[in-house]
């Protein structure tokens, strides 16, 4: 076992850890306190004279029909949070239900969900959630989170499978199973906190590869009907001729954002990656 | 061998049999109803009667007053003819056709920038290994570039490279001005307009494809076989090429897992750039709430991902003798 203070004195040294984790907290922070500094509610017409460049009273300037592009970036911010929380989180979830229960039950169990496994993830993602959200006429963000979240598993349930696999002929699990423990509490105290780093890690692909899926979704117009998100405000872009006007404040924050919290997410995971397996830390 | 192939062709024909079933599911188990969507857009009748009267029409159209078993049936059997619906949004063109003009740009744009970035993100990450200046520069910008939205590197390239600079088109497969021929201008004409949304799918696939074969490398060439390589002492480039052709295996198997995202990305890339492939006529039956259309992608896109996915694994099975021998039953 690691000593606590080494352990920390790890983590802070690692540079990608923290320089990752600066940058989610810097933005998790602009989502949680912007939308009180923002002065105009995001899809409110706060300009009269349409597209304005940014400014001291438009920060990040107005889209083409005057909208306040710093209320739409950080109420979008929120957004794209909340979705990485929570699609990612049930995404995770749901990899390590399937995964645990076909990793350490194994036979037919396992030759079952292995095959669903692999159909789901041969299943392009996106595509499903497509026609699910075209015949849906009203969308919220957290039906979005939902959709993500039950496709987004197959990878990790593969992952955590695996590792599961490896754990379950270990001594101290066949110990606890003949004292008579049961197979629920020999995965939650046994195998789960073995594996405890990598599940972090699967947790935080998911996060970041739910913000992507989002993104996509809400870029094609299929997104939650109710709430703006960054991935909207570059449809909007889009659709309504940014580039030809050259309106970079509409398009580049929003998509800025997006590559910083995953790419930090990445650089968090590596990071990690990196303290919990000291082979891999650079000397 | 065979046992591979059957294995592999079983799951296909599953994922394609439950795909279907999710595509003749969704449009009838969803809340809200399809029919009375479509006649409200439309309706001009203010008259109840009138109104019930269409929709009782539509409904015979589409089959739905049928038992739920025949409705499936007849779903499938109409697949089979190659009958997808008519396009509402492309009225009366069938959603066949229209798949099927727009299936070409895809191909156009997807194979070479999948290949090109597989290939060239595969040699640089090969390379930047254990390559200490290289390798600084390549790993942060290879990351940068995984987490950036295929849409966001899209729109910044239209923007400085096509109204910046106005070095390329922004819009479209070939400019108005000219009619679809084998001619040199208009072939120049089609690469001209093709080579941004190229740039930006291949961009973003080669920043993850250098990432996870540095990695691989790395970890290759701390195997066993690796050390007592050097200790023999084989020259080194001996021992990357070895290293690299084991490395080579988990990233083929990574495209076939990867594609799902790739293609995403495509869509939303024609979407920016206007290409007409089946992501933008996605947007636009979206935008038109063309069901049959939207439909018929959804089919196209998880019958061309499977196709893809079974050439991998021939792919596979050429360049890993292992499969062919039937020794390796679990990885694959």
């Amino acid at each position: 076992m690691i000593k606590r203070s080494e352990l920390l004195y790890f983590t802070l040294r690692n540079r990608k850890l923290v320089i990752g984790s600066g940058i989610i907290l810097g933005f998790l922070l602009l989502a949680l306190i912007g939308p009180t500094f923002a002065k105009y509610r995001p899809m409110d017409y706060a300009s009269p004279l349409g597209a304005e460049p940014p400014s001291a009273k438009y920060w990040f300037g107005t889209t083409f029909f005057g909208q306040d592009v710093f209320s739409q970036f950080v109420h979008g911010l929120r957004a794209t949070f909340i979705v990485g929380l929570l699609g990612g989180g049930l995404g995770t979830l749901m990899g390590m239900l399937i995964g645990f229960t076909a990793g350490y039950r194994g036979g037919v169990v396992d030759e079952i969900l292995n095959a669903f496994t692999n159909i789901v993830l041969v299943i392009p993602t996106l595509a499903v959630l497509l026609i699910i959200a075209a015949y849906l006429q009203v969308r919220s963000l957290l039906m979005e989170c939902l959709f993500i979240g039950l496709t987004a598993w197959p990878w990790a349930a593969r992952a955590i499978r695996a590792q599961t696999f490896s754990l379950r002929s270990r001594d101290f699990v066949d110990l606890a199973r003949l004292s008579g423990m049961t197979s629920l509490r020999i995965i939650r105290d046994e195998i789960a906190p073995n594996m405890m780093s990598y599940l972090v890690l699967v947790f935080i692909l998911q996060f970041g590869g739910a913000i992507l899926t989002a993104a996509t979704l809400d870029f094609i117009g299929l997104g939650p009907t109710n709430t703006i998100s960054l991935g909207l405000m570059m449809q909007y872009a889009v659709l309504w001729g940014a580039l030809p006007l050259g309106m970079w404040w509409w398009f580049v924050p929003p998509g800025l954002a997006i590559t910083a919290i995953v790419g930090a997410l990445y650089s968090m995971n590596v990071g990690l990656d990196e303290i919990f397996n000291p082979k891999l830390r650079e000397i | 061998m065979r046992r591979y192939l059957t294995r592999k062709i079983l799951i296909y024909t599953l994922t394609f049999f439950l795909a279907v079933t999710i595509d003749w599911l969704i449009p009838r188990f969803m809340p809200g109803d399809p029919i009375r969507n479509m006649l409200a857009r439309v309706s001009v009748a203010s008259n109840a009667s009138a109104i019930q009267m269409m929709y009782d029409y539509y409904a015979r159209l589409f089959g739905l007053d049928l038992p739920l078993w025949q409705q499936y049936l007849n779903f499938w059997k109409a697949l089979f003819q190659g009958n997808l619906g008519i396009s509402t949004y492309l009225f009366p063109t069938p959603v066949v056709d229209v798949l099927k003009r727009a299936v070409p740009y895809d191909v156009f744009l997807l194979v070479p920038s999948i290949l090109l970035g597989w290939y060239a993100g595969n040699h640089f990450g090969a390379i930047a290994a254990r390559a200490k200046r290289l390798d600084n520069f390549i790993l942060p910008l290879s990351y940068i570039l995984t987490a950036t939205p295929y849409m966001w590197l899209g729109i910044l390239l239209a923007w400085f490279f096509g109204i910046v600079l106005g070095w390329f088109p922004i819009a479209g497969a070939y400019s108005f001005s000219l009619r679809p021929t084998w001619s040199w201008a208009f072939l120049l004409d089609l690469l001209h307009h093709w080579f941004l949304p190229f740039a930006s799918l291949f961009i973003i696939e080669f920043g993850g494809w250098a990432i996870g074969m540095r990695n691989m490398i790395i970890y290759e060439l701390e195997a066993e076989y690796s050390r007592y390589l050097t200790a023999l002492g084989a020259p080194k480039h001996l021992i990357r090429r070895y290293a690299f052709n084991n490395a080579i295996l988990p990233q083929i198997t990574g495209l076939a897992l990867k594609l799902g995202v790739i293609v995403a990305g495509a869509l939303v890339t024609e979407v920016v750039f206007s290409y007409p492939g089946i992501g933008y006529l996605l947007l636009a039956a979206i935008q038109n709430q063309d069901y049959f259309l939207i439909q018929g992608c959804f089919l196209f896109i998880i019958l061309g991902v499977l196709i893809a996915n079974f050439m991998i694994d021939i792919a596979y099975l050429v360049v890993d003798p292992r499969t062919r021998r039937g020794m390796v039953g679990e990885s694959a």
